[in-house]
C-alpha cells in the first residue's frame, strides 16, 4: 500500500480534526482546557498513548481474534495509559494534580479507541504510528485553541502570561462548565464556516475549468 | 450516617453533575441524546451497569489490588472489571430478561468506553479507600447509583430540549452539534445554580 503522508496530516490536522470534525474524546477535552498548559499536557499524553497504541496493535492485527478485538485494545492502551501516568506522576507532579482524575481516563478517550479499530487495525505499522502522531498534532492543536480562547477570556493570561493590564475584568463564565459547552459549540460553528467556504472555492474552481 | 448519605445523594445528583460539572459521560451524552426514549434507555443502562461496577471494582481494590500492593495497576484492573462486567450483564440478560434485555440491549456494549463509569469508580477510589471496608463498599455502591441517576436526570432533560431545537432555524453553521453544545451550555447554567447551595 503506498503511503500518502501528505494526505495523511493533513486529514489528521484538519480534514479529520479529532475534536472538531470527528468529535471524538469531548469529555476530556472539555474538561482540561482551562488553561494552555492543562492542554498541552493533556494533548502531549493523549499523543504518546495514541502513537504506541496504534503501533503495537498495528503490529498485533493479525493475532487478535475478532470477537474479542475491543477487550484487546483496551487492555493495550490501558497498560500505555498506566505508564504515562506513572511518568507523570514522577515527573510533573503539579500537572498529575491538575489534569486528575482524567489521565487515567484516557482509556477511554474514544479518539484513541476509534483510531484503533478505524485505522490501525486495518493498516501497518508505518502508517499507523504516522497516523498517530498526525491525530495527536490534531488533538493537541484543538486543545490549544479551545484553552486558548477559554484562558484568556477566563483569567486574562495566555500559558500564565498575564495580557492585558490591571482593569481587564475576567470573564468567569469562560472557564466555568457553561462556558466550556458554548465555547467549543461556537468554535465547532466557525470550524464548519471555514469548511464550507474552502469546499465553495474548490466547487468555483471546478466550474473554471 | 443518613445525614451524609442525604448530602453525598444530592451532590452527586445535582451539585457536582457528572455530565455538567465533572465533564464525565459528553459522549454518550451527545450521541444518544436525539430522542428522550433512548436517552432514557441509555441512562437505565448506566445505572444499572455503574451501580454494579462501583460494588465490583471497591471489592476487587480492596481485596485483591491493595493486599498485594498493586495499587498502581488499578486503571488496567478497573477497565477490565468493566468490560468483564458489561460482558457479563448482557449475556445474565439476553438469558433470564429479554425484555429488559431487548430495551437496553445496544446500549450496553457501548458502556464499557463510557467514561462516567471508570471516572465514577476512579473518584470513588480516591474518595472513600481511606474509609474501612464496609464503609467505603457502602459509600462507593451509593455514590455511583446517584452520580448514575444525575447523568439519567442530564441526559433526559437534555434530550427533552434537543427535541424542540430540532424545528428550531438555526444559522446554517449552527445546525447539528454547534447548537446541541450551546444548549448543553445553557442548561449546564441551570446546573450551576445548585453550586451555590454548598453542604456537608
Amino acid at each position: 500500500m503506498k503511503l500518502d503522508i501528505k494526505q495523511q496530516f493533513l486529514d489528521g490536522i484538519l480534514y479529520k480534526n479529532p475534536v472538531f470534525i470527528q468529535l471524538l474524546g469531548l469529555c476530556s477535552m472539555l474538561a482540561i482546557t482551562t488553561s494552555v498548559s492543562n492542554a498541552i499536557g493533556m494533548g502531549v499524553a493523549a499523543t504518546v498513548v495514541l502513537i504506541c497504541s496504534n503501533l503495537l496493535i498495528s503490529l498485533l492485527r493479525k493475532f487478535i481474534p475478532k470477537q474479542v478485538r475491543i477487550a484487546a485494545y483496551v487492555v493495550i492502551i490501558s497498560a500505555f495509559v498506566t505508564a504515562v501516568e506513572l511518568l507523570i506522576k514522577a515527573y510533573l507532579p503539579a500537572l498529575d494534580r491538575s489534569l486528575g482524575v482524567f489521565i487515567p481516563l484516557i482509556v477511554v478517550n474514544c479518539m484513541i479507541l476509534a483510531r484503533a479499530e478505524a485505522f490501525a487495525s486495518k493498516n501497518g505499522p508505518v502508517a499507523s504510528v504516522i497516523d498517530g502522531v498526525a491525530q495527536g498534532i490534531g488533538y493537541t492543536m484543538a486543545l490549544l485553541i479551545i484553552s486558548a480562547v477559554r484562558e484568556v477570556l477566563g483569567f486574562g493570561t495566555i500559558a500564565g502570561i498575564q495580557l492585558f493590564g490591571e482593569s481587564f475584568k475576567p470573564m468567569g463564565i469562560a472557564i466555568s462548565p457553561p462556558g466550556g459547552f458554548i465555547i467549543l459549540g461556537c468554535l465547532i460553528a466557525l470550524v464548519n464556516k471555514l469548511m464550507h467556504t474552502i469546499e465553495d472555492k474548490k466547487n468555483k474552481k471546478g466550474e473554471d475549468k | 450516617m443518613f445525614v451524609d448519605i442525604l448530602v453525598l445523594m444530592l451532590s452527586a445528583v445535582l451539585i457536582e453533575n457528572f455530565i455538567f460539572s465533572r465533564f464525565l459521560g459528553c459522549c454518550p451524552f451527545l450521541g444518544v441524546s436525539e430522542k428522550p426514549d433512548t436517552a432514557l434507555g441509555m441512562g437505565c443502562a448506566v445505572i444499572f451497569v455503574m451501580t454494579l461496577a462501583s460494588a465490583a471494582c471497591n471489592l476487587v481494590y480492596n481485596f485483591i489490588l491493595v493486599p498485594f500492593n498493586l495499587e498502581y495497576l488499578y486503571t488496567i484492573a478497573f477497565i477490565l472489571v468493566i468490560a468483564a462486567l458489561v460482558q457479563f450483564i448482557e449475556m445474565f440478560l439476553r438469558k433470564a430478561v429479554p425484555s429488559l434485555y431487548n430495551a437496553l440491549g445496544i446500549y450496553l456494549p457501548l458502556i464499557t468506553t463510557n467514561c462516567a463509569v471508570l471516572g465514577a469508580v476512579i473518584i470513588n477510589m480516591q474518595k472513600y479507600s481511606d474509609m474501612a471496608k464496609g464503609q467505603s463498599f457502602v459509600f462507593s455502591v451509593l455514590f455511583g447509583f446517584f452520580a448514575a441517576v444525575g447523568f439519567t436526570l442530564a441526559i433526559v432533560i437534555f434530550a427533552g430540549v434537543r427535541a424542540r431545537v430540532e424545528y428550531a432555524d438555526p444559522p446554517k453553521v449552527f445546525k447539528g452539534m454547534p447548537i446541541a453544545l450551546v444548549t448543553a451550555g445553557l442548561i449546564a447554567m441551570a446546573f450551576s445554580g445548585f453550586s451555590g447551595a454548598s453542604i456537608g
